[in-house]
């Protein structure tokens, strides 16, 4: 099957006064069309500036990007406008991401507005179905943000991404800044749209528990690199990474009877401002080799699917 | 740990009520929620009460404003003059309507010019940064160091009197405060994700500084610009005091209460050559003052009831 997205070794550094901050460095990985791609790590690893790097919000450093097989790294104008109808991104504060004085159907209408793909009647109906959609009543079409709960303004900037018709959405933490009775109803929402419409995801979280849920496969990234990727199921069954076992022991478990794994990472992230070369993961690593220290590790693939980015990953778990 | 999400959506609106409210236009939205609030309604009429008779001057004034009768100096109020006379024996009723039209035109342009110069500069330099930014900021550094007096004479003796050129001259003095402020604010703005969020529907950067970034900015630059008028009309007089705004005869409110202000020590039987201009131009100062209040709010829909 043809891979709707590829990135090859994609980067992205920040300049900063103290160097070049390598906030993605050289991730890789590919999506089938109309699966889910869930990204976890935690704050700061780099998911958001993927994402943002990968719906052109951001240019990238270095690398490549496929979507639909072309390479749209750096695309013309053109070319941006035209992608800007096939991807778009779900912001992950519903409050800042909704400007504050416009109404709900402004709110949708305004991807349509800016690249001219509808107006006037049109415009409304599209509207008005797209809040079917995504279940907000009519009745709120002219109320503002400020009157609705977390839920409902997430519903909207769900609203609006769809407008477009895209068929890549990347979802920026979309339920984390809400409740946990909504985050479930959205998670559900966003899973029925992808099988209706055929959408496909990237899904940047810091919850395990909510990238188990919607994702087919999971990128973990540590420190702006990709530490593991595989399907979702074997990751959680076998993590094969020694920073994705420490992570997937960090989660609890809300019962007595079940004895966790005592996995501690200790220390600190390593900066990501001139990092040293080697793996960034060495300074807190129990398995840390000299190699470790002096060649950052490429992800090699382990089992069918399953990438790992650790030079001693074999020998950990005796493969 | 695992979320029950096993659960339906429950229909997520219930759609008890179907009642779908009607649609306003932007501006419809802001009269809708001005006409709520009585204080800014009372301004408002006010304000245009005021300068119907201050541009139909010639009409409803009941004498010309430099006919002089000596034998009235000083007259109090009466019911020929109903506001009395001035120094020179001139109707005050007639002088403060003729001037009104010089002082609110000015100060009107002034405070338009600033506002407008000022929001361009300042939502430039707060949303494109870098050297742009330095550069604009560092201007305006400038025009801040020289005191607003001297920088408006400056401009009016470079320029000449003349209705817009002494707006000009007030105006240069608030286009950096103003500017200052909307890039402050135009910052924060900027760092909110509907900015983003626009940028990735493929929104221009002027849309976006006109649909998110300047309605988002304007609330405290109308409360400053309802100051700035009352401080313009003064400023006016000042500039005509120094020769350089209007010459007399022609009558302009700042320079009507300076004149008037001569005669504080006689106050118990001169009162009202200070009373009535004070009054014309704190009552203007304070209706834009409250309409700008109002209007602000109305703008908000955050304070929609």
């Amino acid at each position: 099957m043809e891979h709707l997205l590829e990135a090859k070794e994609l980067s992205k550094y920040y300049t900063t006064p103290n160097g070049p901050l390598h906030a993605v460095e050289q991730v890789s990985f590919t999506v089938d069309e109309k699966t889910t791609l869930g990204v976890v790590g935690e704050s700061g690893c780099g998911k958001s500036t993927l994402g943002r790097v990968l719906v052109g919000l951001l240019d990238a450093t270095g690398g490549d990007f496929f979507f639909e097989g072309e390479n749209v790294t750096h695309p013309d104008k053109k070319k941006r406008k035209e992608l800007r109808r096939k991807m778009q991104i779900i912001f992950q504060d519903p409050y800042s991401s909704l400007d504050p004085r416009m109404c709900v159907s402004d709110l949708i209408a305004e991807p349509l507005k800016a690249l001219k793909l509808a107006r006037g009647a049109t415009l409304e109906k599209k509207v008005q179905e797209l809040m079917d959609t995504v279940g907000l009543a009519r009745r709120f079409a002219y109320s503002y943000p400020h009157e609705l709960d977390g839920g409902r303004r997430q519903r909207i900037g769900i609203a609006r991404a769809l407008s477009v018709d895209p068929k890549f959405i990347v979802c920026d933490e979309p339920v984390s800044a809400l409740d946990v009775s909504i985050q479930a109803q959205v998670l559900n929402l966003l899973k029925e749209l992808q099988i209706e419409k055929g959408l496909t995801y990237v899904f940047i979280t810091h919850n395990l528990s909510v990238v188990k849920h919607i994702s087919h496969d999971i990128l973990v990234m540590y420190c702006g690199c990709m530490v593991e990727k595989c399907p979702s199921k074997e990751l959680f069954a076998q993590p094969l990474h020694p920073y994705t076992k420490g992570l997937l022991a960090a989660i609890p478990i809300p019962s007595l009877h079940v004895k966790k794994p005592d996995i501690v990472l200790s220390g600190e992230v390593t900066s990501p401002v001139n990092p040293k070369p080697g793996c960034r993961f060495a300074a807190r690593c129990p398995y840390v080799s000299d190699l470790c220290k002096q060649e950052m590790p490429k992800p090699q693939e382990l089992a069918p699917g399953h990438f790992v980015a650790c030079h001693r990953a074999k020998e950990i778990n005796s493969l | 740990m695992d979320m029950d999400v096993k659960e339906k959506i429950p229909p997520a609106e219930e759609e008890l009520v179907e009642k779908i409210p009607k649609k306003r236009s932007y501006f419809g939205e802001i009269w809708h929620r001005l006409r709520k609030n009585p204080v800014a309604m009372v301004c408002l009429v006010f304000l245009a009460v005021l300068i119907l008779a201050v541009v139909f001057a010639n009409f409803i004034a009941p004498y010309d404003y430099a006919e002089a009768d000596l034998s009235l100096r000083f007259a109090l109020p009466s019911a020929e003059h109903i506001m009395g006379c001035d120094e020179q024996g001139r109707d005050l009723f007639s002088r403060l309507l003729y001037g009104g039209r010089y002082s609110l035109m000015v100060a009107l342009i002034a405070v338009a010019i600033g506002i407008v110069v000022g929001m361009v500069v300042g939502a430039l330099c707060g949303f494109f940064g870098g050297g742009l930014d330095s550069v604009l900021m560092r201007v305006m550094d400038v025009i801040m160091a020289i005191p607003g007096l001297m920088l408006a004479i400056c401009v009016s003796v470079a320029l000449g009197s003349g209705v817009f050129n002494t707006a000009l001259a007030i105006a240069v003095g608030t286009i950096p405060i103003i500017a200052r402020q909307l890039r402050g604010s135009t910052l924060l703005i900027r760092s909110q994700e509907y900015i983003e969020a626009a940028q990735s529907f493929g929104e221009g950067y002027f849309r976006i500084i006109m649909r998110h970034v300047i309605p988002n900015t304007l609330a405290p630059i109308i409360v400053q610009a309802s100051l700035y008028l009352g401080g313009s009309i003064m400023a006016i007089a000042g500039l005509s005091f120094l020769g350089l705004g209007v010459q007399p005869p022609t009558p302009e409110w700042g320079n009507i209460l300076n004149t008037g202000l001569d005669y504080i020590y006689q106050f118990s039987t001169r009162w009202h050559v200070i009373v009535f201009p004070a009054m014309f131009i704190i009552l203007t100062m304070l209706a834009f003052n409250l309409l700008g209040d109002g209007l602000r709010d109305a703008m908000d829909p955050r304070m929609r009831k």
